[in-house]
């Protein structure tokens, strides 16, 4: 039925031929199932609900017309000791991939051609999984075409955070599709920056097993790109999920995160910090999942707006029956630097459990009269003072970072960031 | 030091004047202390000297050593010299004590054109000042007055004056929320810092401060006007007789 109007505008391909034909037995089971789906739930329109505050045209229409060149000139965690992996304009850089004790990287272009792979019980599973009770079929189109990723099979607590920095040159779309395999009791730490394509649709799929602990921060920057992206995770018991990124540039980005909880005394964060400026539209889409008692699960987005610039939050906490002792924190919060700019929120929760604590708040405001004058009378000129208000105002979603040194890059970053507009 | 001459002043956003000629002249090295009922116009002289929005000036003149100081931005007047320690000092989350005097001390000296104190000085000096209002590295470290007791606050506003150097302080209502003990430490504080050139404007409610900060000039203020002038003796009438006696003197 959604799929109706797709005669009518170009619509993208939810299916490669060829990329089928070279794929080996599970990538093929994979993919065509996945392109099955997305044809069933068609491309998402503008009167989708889930769709309202931001429109999909931009990542459903067939071209590619922006000029997004970004040759990167961050250099943010290039001091630390890193596992390093590049993708340039959508494809990864390296035929071998670095070695590193308790995982293995591989590149899923090597692993989809193999008849069997431990990425099957993975890839594309997430994603399925995260289409109820809400379709997003653009990362089933994604799991269908995708022919680039990185697959991390972690087996230990890996030392070095594993970083993949992506650049691209111009006009190209990047279809990209990772997964993470996190071994019980096992730990890694992933990191991400850059912009893949003028377009992206990234995937990443991370399952963590008993006791496991997945640490994610992501830099999002880049000028006129449009970026969407799909993290889907699957916790099992006593694990942990800790997924940050910071946004400060682009045009369009729409960060969808898909978690379940399905072992007891798991915990989840899943935080985001955004300063946008101008024709910049920015959207968090967060689902959450309690199948399972004795859970956390925090989200904590934070948005400085200015020039027009556009923040979207939809935030939802679903507890199933028998999720007891659930504890459920979300707060979104907008800091509008003019009248110009605008925050949309969507705060939900949803619960059939009756032991459980759930806490939600959304706000909108400007900066603090009486903090900017504090400051002022302590002789910080009126531009820093913002600039020290507004780290002060995304300091709670940086503070989910749970590597101190990292966090402190982050907030590096951002304080550079800020200093430069 | 700071000349302030029939100073008429009313809040912006509705038609209530607040302060209605005040005459004032603080010389340099001296402490003056102004007390006055609620609602006299204290802390509105306060935040009008050191540059709040919300306020305007509709007659009258403030000048700091000869300068014309209220067409000036807030940050201006602090790097000429002027110092406001808060009555109730902001919370700023996520940014840390110490990055936020760091950022103004070195925020004045470029405004003055002086070079940036390097980050080894910088952090020297500062220990050697927190040390003295027995103001630790935790304190140092966490996020400017977060978590604070009243008396911390009030010891980091004396820490950040220390560390700013300014010529004319003004002490908000310092003591309020303090218990003796606090208040002994922050008097202690502000009395490291007197010289024969740094003045001072003290305001309260208690001689009780006065006590521990000695005055050499009481003005007594009321319904926007200073209405009486005189030594630390003035304090000690205040308190004993309460304001009504001076009220009635004038009416």
């Amino acid at each position: 039925m959604a799929a109706s109007s797709q005669t009518t505008s170009p619509t993208r391909a939810l299916r490669d031929a060829d990329l089928i034909d070279g794929s080996g037995a599970w990538a093929k089971e994979a993919r065509l199932t996945a392109s099955d789906r997305a044809q069933a739930a068609g491309l998402p329109q503008r009167r989708d609900e889930y769709w309202k505050y931001t429109r999909p045209d931009a990542f459903v229409q067939a071209d590619v017309t922006l000029q997004a060149s970004l040759r990167s000139g961050l250099n943010l965690f290039d001091q630390r000791n890193i596992i390093s992996v590049a993708f340039e304009d959508g494809k990864i850089q390296a035929a071998v991939l670095p070695n590193a004790a308790q995982c293995t990287l591989e590149s899923l272009a090597s692993a989809s051609v193999l008849d069997l792979h431990w990425a099957r019980d993975v890839y594309g599973r997430l994603e399925e999984a995260g289409q109820n009770p809400i379709k997003r079929s653009l990362a089933a189109v994604n799991t269908a075409v995708a022919r680039e990723g990185l697959l991390v099979n972690v087996t230990g607590a890996v030392e070095a955070p594993i970083h993949i920095h992506a650049t691209s040159s111009g006009q190209s779309d990047a279809i990209i599709h990772h997964v993470i395999k996190v071994a019980a009791g096992a730990e890694v730490t992933l990191i991400e920056t850059g912009q893949y394509g003028a377009r992206s649709n990234i995937v990443l799929e991370v399952d963590v097993a008993d006791a496991g602990r997945f640490h994610h921060i992501r830099v999002q920057d880049g000028n006129e790109r449009h970026m969407l992206t799909h993290i889907f995770g699957r916790i099992g018991a006593e694990a942990s999920f800790k997924s940050f990124t910071l946004t400060a540039g682009g045009q369009l980005t729409r960060n969808e995160c898909v978690l379940q909880l399905l072992g007891d005394d798991a915990s989840v964060s899943v935080a985001g910090a955004c300063l946008g400026d101008g024709g910049f539209h920015h959207d968090d889409t967060v689902f959450i999942t309690h199948d399972a008692v004795n859970c956390e699960s925090r989200q904590v987005f934070k948005k400085v707006l200015r020039n027009g610039a556009v923040g979207v939050f939809q935030g939802k906490i679903l507890v199933k029956a028998g999720a007891q002792k659930t504890d459920g924190y979300q707060i979104s919060q907008s800091l509008l630097l003019d009248d110009d700019s605008q925050f949309l929120a969507k705060p939900e929760l949803e619960i059939y459990a009756d032991d459980v604590a759930c806490s939600h708040g959304s706000t909108s405001g400007a900066i603090d009269a009486q903090a900017l004058f504090y400051l002022r009378s302590r002789g910080v000129p009126e531009a820093k003072a913002v600039d020290l208000l507004t780290l002060s105002f995304v300091a709670e979603a940086i503070e989910e970072i749970e590597d101190e040194d990292l966090a402190q890059d982050i907030l590096d970053h951002l304080t550079e960031t800020l200093s430069a507009r | 030091m700071l000349k302030i001459k029939n100073l008429h002043v009313k809040l912006e956003e509705e038609d209530k004047q607040i302060l209605k000629g005040v005459n004032l002249s603080l010389e340099p090295g001296k402490v003056h202390a102004i007390m006055g009922p609620n609602g006299s116009g204290k802390s509105t002289l306060s935040y009008v000297l050191s540059g709040k929005d919300g306020y305007e000036v509709t007659e009258g003149s403030a000048q700091l050593e000869g300068v014309d100081i209220l067409d000036m931005e807030a940050e201006e007047r602090a790097a000429a010299g002027l110092f406001l320690a808060f009555q109730y000092p902001v919370e700023i989350p996520g940014v840390g004590n110490m990055t936020f005097l760091r950022t103004a001390v070195n925020a004045q000296r470029k405004l003055r054109g002086e070079e940036e104190m390097s980050a080894g000085e910088f952090l020297k000096v500062v220990r050697a000042k927190a040390e003295d209002l027995k103001i630790d590295a935790d304190m140092l470290k966490r996020p400017v007055n977060v978590g604070f007791s009243g008396g911390e606050k009030k010891r980091n506003e004396i820490l950040q004056m220390a560390m700013l150097e300014p010529k004319m302080c003004i002490l908000d209502e310092t003591d309020s929320g303090l218990d003796v003990d606090a208040m002994k430490l922050v008097a202690q504080g502000v009395n490291a810092l007197r010289d024969d050139k740094r003045t001072f404007l003290v305001i309260t409610h208690y001689q009780r401060l006065l006590d521990h900060i000695k005055p050499d000039v009481v003005h007594i203020m009321a319904n926007g006007r200073i209405i009486k002038t005189g030594g630390p003796e003035l304090a000690l009438e205040v308190e004993n007789n309460g304001y009504a006696d001076l009220l009635e003197e004038i009416a």
